[in-house]
């Protein structure tokens, strides 16, 4: 079985973003890049499957600027077997980037695609779901545990008020949640055998996808600001301001 | 605009977070509420019976009883032929369904809204909640995630919708449900719904001591308990207790914050909260930029002496 894991470029999550004076979007001038963290656990599962003797290849594949190519390698590092990065500058949206990965999962057909639930950069929570639509296979989103069983796979998933299993006939989608796994670290003789690891390069073009964006963003704008309020003394000072709220 | 509301419910009622749902929609056209489960009769009565809501289509069938996404986003597209926009809840069942239709649609999803600026424009968080975005669709139908804390809940009583059967394909085949493990809550509000939230983090120390600092304060407040990323992932409570970007968004009336410093990921999840109160013995702590009231001091030694004065 081959595993298909798509990741973002994203802006560090460690770094708190800044919305541009212009209302244009948030500065992503001279900031820190990383790869979204849910695609890190993404990457880490199919390696843990691949060491435990269920899937032979895993490729990694990112939708984005050149730029992209070092969250490939980082991929890559961590023990993606080869990288396919889709080039384009355009901020492309989660349709747009499941239809890219229909078109290569239809070459390569992965018997799993493991995605990040959400990117932290536009917190969207989309990308899987809509990819396992088009391609019409399951979809185990949120995933806390993955197993494979045979020709399914058994996921449980973090759903509101707990945990649900879930049973998937693959080829199926899978995206992570945060307790699925705590990815590796690259280490460096990795990083220096990721360098030769192959890593093709398309555009959207290649796979006949029209990436123009469904939604316009017409403005982005810093949230209303909390003022802080003040500092009591001691607990009967927070005593009596808890009564006066009225809910003691 | 003929808008489709996707139910949230257990088969016999409706979860709070449809109500927000329905406001949402409400302010798009009119309202026609989808309940598509087991046995869910029920549910298609409560629904019937929202304020706002003026018709309920109730789709009865095995397939749909556990709510995989497979089976009931086919129904949903399939319906949507005759609606203008689909709006679901921002809750995991919500967002795992949604997006499938949208694909199904061939548009966009515009997720976890904030408002409703226009007929095709709405504001949404990015960022973590750093930012806030409004975008405009140019999709001919919509599909969206409503975040239930931004909107009022429509009346659960006061409707009279008519409801009307309708059925899809079922069981797509290709996925089965195997088996839920709820965490139990108790007898205390559920974290999303509940007026006063007291919340808990790293410093709490274990399970243990998580359990004897803040649960005498949430009892004797009524109050939901939640935690931050940190405190789940030490394993002191259940991961669904967790308050954050990754977790549960929530807006109480009264947020505590006890031992938590303030992450991004954290305040994400908490800051549209009416009133914030933070203890935490460091008096750096991010928290503190956004609480009304803030408490320096030792939480082992605040927190018993707060819940025996209170």
């Amino acid at each position: 079985m081959k595993i298909l894991v798509p990741v973002k470029r994203v802006i560090d999550y460690n770094v708190k973003p800044r919305v541009k004076a212009d209302g244009t979007g948030v500065d992503l001038a001279n900031v820190k890049m990383s790869m979204n963290p849910f695609d890190e656990i993404a990457v880490e599962e199919a390696i843990r499957i691949k060491e435990a003797g269920k899937a032979e290849e895993i490729v990694a594949v990112s939708v984005g600027p050149a730029k992209a190519q070092e969250t490939l390698r980082t991929a890559l590092a961590m023990g993606a077997d080869r990288a396919i990065l889709v080039e384009t500058d355009e901020e492309v949206e989660p349709l747009a980037v499941a239809k890219i990965l229909k078109a290569i999962a239809d070459e390569e057909q992965p018997g799993l695609v493991v995605l990040g639930k959400q990117s932290i950069s536009d917190d969207s929570n989309q990308t899987g779901q809509m990819l396992a639509a088009l391609m019409n296979r399951p979809q185990g989103t949120f995933a806390n545990t993955v197993e494979i069983d045979g020709d399914a796979v058994v996921v449980k998933r973090e759903i509101d008020g707990g945990l649900e299993t879930v049973k998937l006939t693959m080829p199926a989608i899978v995206t992570t949640d945060l307790r699925l796994n705590e990815p590796r670290y690259a280490s460096l003789p990795n990083i220096m055998k990721a360098k030769k690891k192959p890593l093709d390069t398309k555009t959207p073009a290649d796979f006949g996808v029209d990436i123009t964006a469904r939604l316009t963003t017409t403005n982005v704008a810093e949230p209303p600001v909390r003022q802080a309020g003040e500092k009591v003394e001691d607990v009967d000072a927070l005593v009596a301001k808890i009564k006066e709220l009225g809910i003691a | 605009m003929n808008t489709l509301v996707l139910v949230e419910h257990d088969n016999a009622s409706v979860n709070d977070a449809t109500l927000a749902v329905v406001t949402a929609a409400a302010k798009l056209g009119d309202v026609t509420a989808l309940v598509a489960g087991a046995d869910c009769g029920g549910a298609a009565e409560a629904a019937a019976k929202i304020a706002g809501v003026s018709k309920v289509l109730k789709a009865d069938d095995a397939a749909y009883g556990e709510g995989l996404a497979e089976n009931v986003a086919p129904l949903v597209a399939g319906i949507m032929a005759d609606y203008d926009a689909l709006l679901a809840p921002a809750t995991t069942s919500g967002k795992n369904i949604a997006p499938r239709v949208a694909a199904m649609l061939d548009v966009m999803q515009i997720s976890d809204i904030l408002s409703v600026e226009g007929p095709k424009t709405f504001t949404r968080p990015i960022y973590a909640g750093n930012a806030i975005a409004t975008v405009e669709s140019s999709d001919e139908k919509l599909v969206i995630t409503v975040r239930g804390t931004a909107f009022e809940k429509a009346a659960a009583e006061g409707g009279s919708a008519a409801i009307e059967d309708v059925s899809g394909a079922g069981d797509a085949g290709i996925s089965s449900f195997v088996s839920r493990e709820v965490a139990d809550g108790g007898d205390r509000p559920e974290l999303t719904s509940a007026k006063v939230i007291v919340s808990g983090g790293r410093a709490l120390k274990d399970g243990e001591t998580f359990e004897q600092i803040i649960n005498p304060l949430a009892d004797k407040l009524g109050a939901a308990i939640g935690a931050s990323r940190a405190a789940v992932d030490a394993g002191y409570v259940p991961n669904d207790y967790q308050v954050g970007q990754t977790g549960k968004i929530v807006a109480p009336e009264v947020y505590i914050a006890i031992g938590i410093s303030g992450a991004i990921q954290h305040l994400a999840g908490m800051k549209d909260s009416k009133v914030i109160i933070a203890i935490n013995k460091d008096e750096d702590a991010p928290i503190f930029q956004v609480a009304d009231i803030g408490l320096v001091a030792d939480l082992f030694n605040a927190v018993p002496e707060m819940t025996s004065a209170l």
